[in-house]
This record gives C-alpha cells, sequence and structure tokens, in this order.
C-alpha cells in the first residue's frame, strides 16, 4: 500500500508537469489577449501525430522532433492569430470564442480526413527507473524535466528579454505599452504563438507514453481549463502548480475509488473553485 | 409598431411552420428525421438565444439541460412506465431545477468564467451519469421496445415525437417573442449591455438572470425526453457532448443573437448546409473544415449574424425582423 502510494503519487506528478505546460499555453494567451483558445486541442492532437510521423516514418528521435514540432507550434500560432484572431480581438468575448473553434474545427476536419480517427501509439521506450511497486517510466521522467526546462526557459524570455518584456506589458495595458512605442499585433502574435508552442510541446510530449488519436486533444484541453482555473486564468505559473495538483489527483485517487470518479472529483473542484475563487488558487491577473 | 413587431413574430412562426409542414405533407420517414434535427436545434438554440442573446452570458455547456431532460425522462418512462408525455414535462422541469439551484451560484460570475464554469457542470454531471448506477453507469439505458406499443408501434411512435418536437418549436419562438418584449426581457438586455448600471436601474439582477437561466433549461429538457425516446438509447457520451453544445452557440451567432428569427435561420442554415457537406461527394471527407471555414469567415466578416446582416442591408426588415 505504501509503495502503491508513492508510486501513485510520482507518476501523477510527472504527469502533471506536462498537463502543466498545456494549461500554461491557454493561461498565457488569456492572460495576454483574453482569449479562450478553443484550437487547444486539435493543436495538441497534431503535435502528437507530428511527433509519431517524425518517429515512425523518418527513424527520428522523438524529443528532436519534438523541438521541430515546437517551432511549427509557434509559426502556426502566429498564422492563426493573424488569419483568425486579429480581427475580432476588440469584437465581443463569444466573436473570439467563435473563431477559435472554428479554427478548431477545421484543424480537426482536416486531421480525421487525413488519419482518420484510429489511435496510434510512438512506439518507444527509455526503460523504466527503480524495482518492484516503485517504478518510473523513462519516457515519463523525461518528459516532467522537458516541462520544466520549458518552463523555465519561458520565464527567462518573458522576464529577461525585449520581446518578452513587451509581451508583458501589452498584457499588463495594451494602450499604454502602444503609446511606449511597443508594436502591439506583433507583439500578440508572438504570444499566441509562445501558447500554440506550449501546447505543441505538451502534446508531443504525451504522445512519448500514451496512445492516442486525432480527437484525443479534447481531453486534455479540458484537462486544461481545470488546471488554469486552479492556478489562476493568466498565471503561467500557477498553471504549473494547478497542473502537478492535478496530477496527482488523477494519480492517487484511483487508489481510494474507481477511476471513472477521477473527473467526476475533478470538475466539481473546478466547479467550486471558480464559485469560491475565481482568481485561482495562486491569484491571476488583475 | 406594435402590429409591426407582431409581423415580426408571424414571419418566425411561418419559417418553422413551413419547414416542418414537408414532412407531414409528404409522408415522408427520411425527410422527417432531417426536419426532426432541425426543429431539435431550433429549440435549443431559441432557449440559449434568451440566456446569450437577451441577457449577454456565454452558456457554453448549455447542453447539460438536453442530457439530464432525456435521462430523467427515460428513466421514468423505463423504470417508472411513466407516459412520455409526463416523462418529458418531468425531463424539462428536472432541468429548471437543475439551472435554478445553480443559477445564483454560477451567474454571479461574468464572461469567460462564466463560460468555463458552464463547460465545468457540463463534464461534472457526465462523469457522474457515468457513475450512476440507477442511469446504467456508462453503458447508459436502452428502452425497452415494448414501451412503442403503447404509441401504436414503433412507426407511430416516431411521428407523435415530431409531431411534440414542431409544437415545441413553435413554443420556443413564441417563448422568445414574448420574453423579448416583456418588461422582464428589457431588464435582461439591460443587462447584457450594462449589469452595474441595470442594477442602479431598479432590475433586481441576480432574479433576473437565474429566471432567464431557468426559462433557457426548461425545453431543452423537454426535447432532451423526446430525441432519447425517438433514439431508444442514451448513453453519457451521447447525452452531454459538449461539442454539440457549441454548435448551438454557433448557430445562434449565426442566425443573429438577440433576434426571434436569428436561431431559426441559423438552425436551417447550418443543419442545410452540414447535411449537403455530408452527401456532396467533394465535401463529404472535410465536411467540418468546410463548415469550420465558413463560421470563421462569418465571425471575421458578418458578426452580427443574418438577421442583423438583412437589418442593415434592406431597411424594411429593420422594422419587420423581430
Amino acid at each position: 500500500m505504501g509503495n502503491l502510494f508513492i508510486a501513485s503519487l510520482i507518476d501523477g506528478l510527472l504527469i502533471g508537469f506536462v498537463y502543466g505546460i498545456a494549461a500554461m499555453g491557454l493561461s498565457l494567451i488569456w492572460g495576454v489577449m483574453n482569449v479562450i483558445n478553443l484550437a487547444h486541442a486539435p493543436i495538441m492532437a497534431l503535435a502528437m501525430f507530428g511527433v509519431y510521423l517524425l518517429f515512425t516514418s523518418l527513424n527520428m528521435n522523438p524529443y528532436i522532433a519534438l523541438i521541430l514540432i515546437a517551432l511549427i507550434g509557434l509559426i502556426g500560432g502566429v498564422i492563426i492569430y493573424y488569419v483568425a484572431i486579429h480581427r475580432v480581438l476588440s469584437a465581443p468575448p463569444l466573436s473570439t470564442l467563435l473563431a477559435t473553434y472554428a479554427v478548431n474545427m477545421i484543424m480537426i476536419g482536416l486531421g480525421t480526413a487525413t488519419f482518420s480517427t484510429t489511435p496510434r501509439n510512438v512506439n518507444f521506450t527509455l526503460g523504466s527507473i527503480g524495482s518492484g511497486d516503485l517504478t518510473v517510466q523513462g519516457t515519463r521522467l523525461v518528459a516532467a524535466i522537458v516541462a520544466t526546462v520549458v518552463t523555465g526557459a519561458l520565464y527567462f524570455f518573458l522576464y529577461r528579454t525585449r520581446p518578452g518584456k513587451n509581451i508583458r506589458a501589452v498584457a499588463n495595458n495594451r494602450a499604454a505599452a502602444e503609446l511606449m512605442g511597443i508594436p502591439s499585433s506583433r507583439v500578440l502574435a508572438l504570444s499566441f504563438g509562445l501558447g500554440t508552442l506550449l501546447a505543441a510541446v505538451a502534446g508531443g510530449l504525451i504522445a512519448t507514453f500514451f496512445p492516442f488519436t486525432i480527437l484525443a486533444g479534447n481531453a486534455y484541453q479540458l484537462k486544461s481549463f481545470v488546471i488554469v482555473v486552479l492556478g489562476g486564468l493568466g498565471n503561467p505559473i500557477g498553471s504549473l502548480l494547478g497542473g502537478l495538483i492535478l496530477g496527482v489527483m488523477e494519480g492517487v485517487i484511483p487508489i481510494f475509488m474507481p477511476n471513472s470518479w477521477v473527473p467526476v472529483l475533478e470538475f466539481i473542484l473546478f466547479v467550486i473553485i471558480l464559485l469560491v475563487r475565481p482568481t485561482g488558487l495562486f491569484g491571476a491577473k488583475k | 409598431m406594435k402590429q409591426l413587431k407582431s409581423i415580426g413574430l408571424w414571419v418566425s412562426l411561418l419559417a418553422v411552420a413551413a419547414l416542418g409542414i414537408g414532412p407531414i405533407a409528404n409522408h415522408s420517414a427520411s425527410l422527417r428525421e432531417t426536419i426532426y434535427i432541425i426543429m431539435q436545434v431550433i429549440v435549443l438554440a431559441a432557449s440559449l438565444n434568451i440566456l446569450l442573446g437577451f441577457t449577454g452570458y456565454v452558456s457554453f455547456g448549455h447542453i447539460v439541460f438536453f442530457g439530464l431532460g432525456g435521462y430523467v425522462g427515460l428513466y421514468l418512462i423505463n423504470a417508472q412506465d411513466w407516459p412520455l408525455w409526463s416523462a418529458a414535462l418531468a425531463g424539462g422541469l428536472a432541468s429548471g431545477l437543475l439551472a435554478f439551484l445553480l443559477g445564483k451560484a454560477i451567474l454571479r460570475l461574468r464572461g469567460a468564467y462564466f463560460a468555463l464554469a458552464t463547460i465545468g457542470i457540463n463534464e461534472a454531471v457526465r462523469a457522474f451519469t457515468n457513475n450512476f448506477d440507477p442511469f446504467g453507469g456508462p453503458i447508459g439505458m436502452t428502452l425497452n421496445f415494448k414501451v412503442y406499443n403503447s404509441y401504436g408501434g414503433a412507426a407511430n411512435a416516431l411521428w407523435m415525437a415530431y409531431y411534440a418536437v414542431f409544437a415545441i418549436a413553435l413554443l420556443a419562438v413564441v417563448l422568445n417573442f414574448v420574453v423579448k418584449n416583456s418588461k422582464f426581457g428589457l431588464g435582461l438586455m439591460a443587462i447584457r449591455e450594462d449589469e452595474g448600471a441595470a442594477e442602479v436601474m431598479g432590475v433586481i439582477t441576480p432574479n433576473a438572470k437565474t429566471w432567464a437561466f431557468v426559462l433557457s433549461a426548461i425545453l431543452p429538457g423537454i426535447v432532451g425526453t423526446l430525441f432519447f425516446f425517438k433514439n431508444g438509447h442514451i448513453e453519457p457520451g451521447d447525452a452531454f457532448r459538449l461539442d454539440y453544445s457549441i454548435e448551438m452557440l454557433v448557430i445562434v451567432m449565426l442566425g443573429g443573437q438577440g433576434s426571434v428569427l436569428g436561431p431559426i435561420l441559423g438552425a436551417a442554415g447550418y443543419e442545410g448546409l452540414r447535411n449537403y457537406l455530408l452527401t456532396s461527394p467533394l465535401f463529404k471527407n472535410i465536411q467540418l473544415s468546410v463548415a469550420g471555414a465558413l463560421l470563421l469567415v462569418i465571425v471575421l466578416f458578418i458578426p452580427a449574424g443574418a438577421v442583423g446582416w438583412l437589418r442593415r442591408r434592406v431597411p424594411i426588415f429593420g422594422k419587420v425582423l423581430a
């Protein structure tokens, strides 16, 4: 029991890091431009397929593939911003929701037509560490490390570099930032790109240890919503902590009750947090 | 002015009636199935319109009321031998009750927070039904085929469900019109424009919002029972489909939010387009993408929806379309 508990806890924590960066992408976009990105799910799913295709057809190491996928995610996000979001950014909130949902439909439609909905998995393993009940899959450990590095890099970028500071300035007050000579639309495009990059990295990492379909992103997008609310909308580091909480819940709850109760508890927690503390456990922007 | 306004109601009712008469006139079962879905979408979209269009609250998980109504209704028919009509009514009331209980709490949230909360509620209810044994858990419930016998056989029961959904679609249109032209509706629209100002002007906003939420939940609950009665089977994945919920938002937006005719135009247009795309050999595989691209174009360039566009382009419509 003790060992099982610790093993589940560790497993949950490791997955939690990956959930965390997926949610961070959503939270960053919300924090900078008050847009809920409903295209989060297909971006994650397409990243899974990207890693899968590079691995199976080019025999590329999944982690090298991940770098490539992250770059494509960044560029894709910038394109999505200019095509779908830029024009409706100052329109009522429903418009941006529908615009991102339209992007979601386009991507899922094309994805389903190309890949069908059959499950795939990346047949890649890094072995495991430990013994008996206390084993940790290598891929999950590496995923957690990658997620931590990505978070660190994001914070370095946002706090120590010029474009990062521009992003924070625009998030803080777009009009004032423009008066200071910051090209706000380019900065917004970059932030959206960063958000999709994080989604893509999370998707790619998940592909290394879970099977997936083109529709797999939906479940992770819902989890991201929960996490973002736990951590506070617009607070990226809160998202990481929220991800860890969710991961631990998913790891530990099945020891005490059937697995299918996990989402019930997750979403009840989600609604309660929204009602009691809508700024999240760790505070949000504003 | 009053007369012009009621012309708008008649235009809307006529549009629904024209759609609904088709299958009855030529006794076509396949046409009936197509129109059934459109009628159902009209009910769902018009109900959502009360909350979204008039009150300005974006409910993402509105489908929870459809699913819950379906579950409650089917359970009563199957396990308690209730007749369809009282079961459907009970389904609607159950949804209304859920909305009432949740309303005061979640309607305090605004904008994106409210939208997220409704998603959370839908998912929580879905996950809960997955574990709730009286409702069959993950397998759901299958209607005992014998139930249809008391309605003159399955074929007859399907026609009955169709007449019912047709009538409820007309009712939904009337409800939209009545709310829009009532003092209550004015209060809702004041909330949409500026909630703080509405409160200062004497609108008791928490109550008004809660009643709008309840009103927008009842009809979806009723058509939920009807649909799953017709379907003969219900399971959590079908009952609480988040993407169906988002489709309803799309339809209200396409037609024009806050108008009576909007949800009708949106429903007929969206479903018509989808049927065309699904059957055309060229688009059949990428129908979702084509629909998405069209939606994007509309959101970007015609944000007021079809009714808003018509009103602006053709001056007489500005007065007549409700």
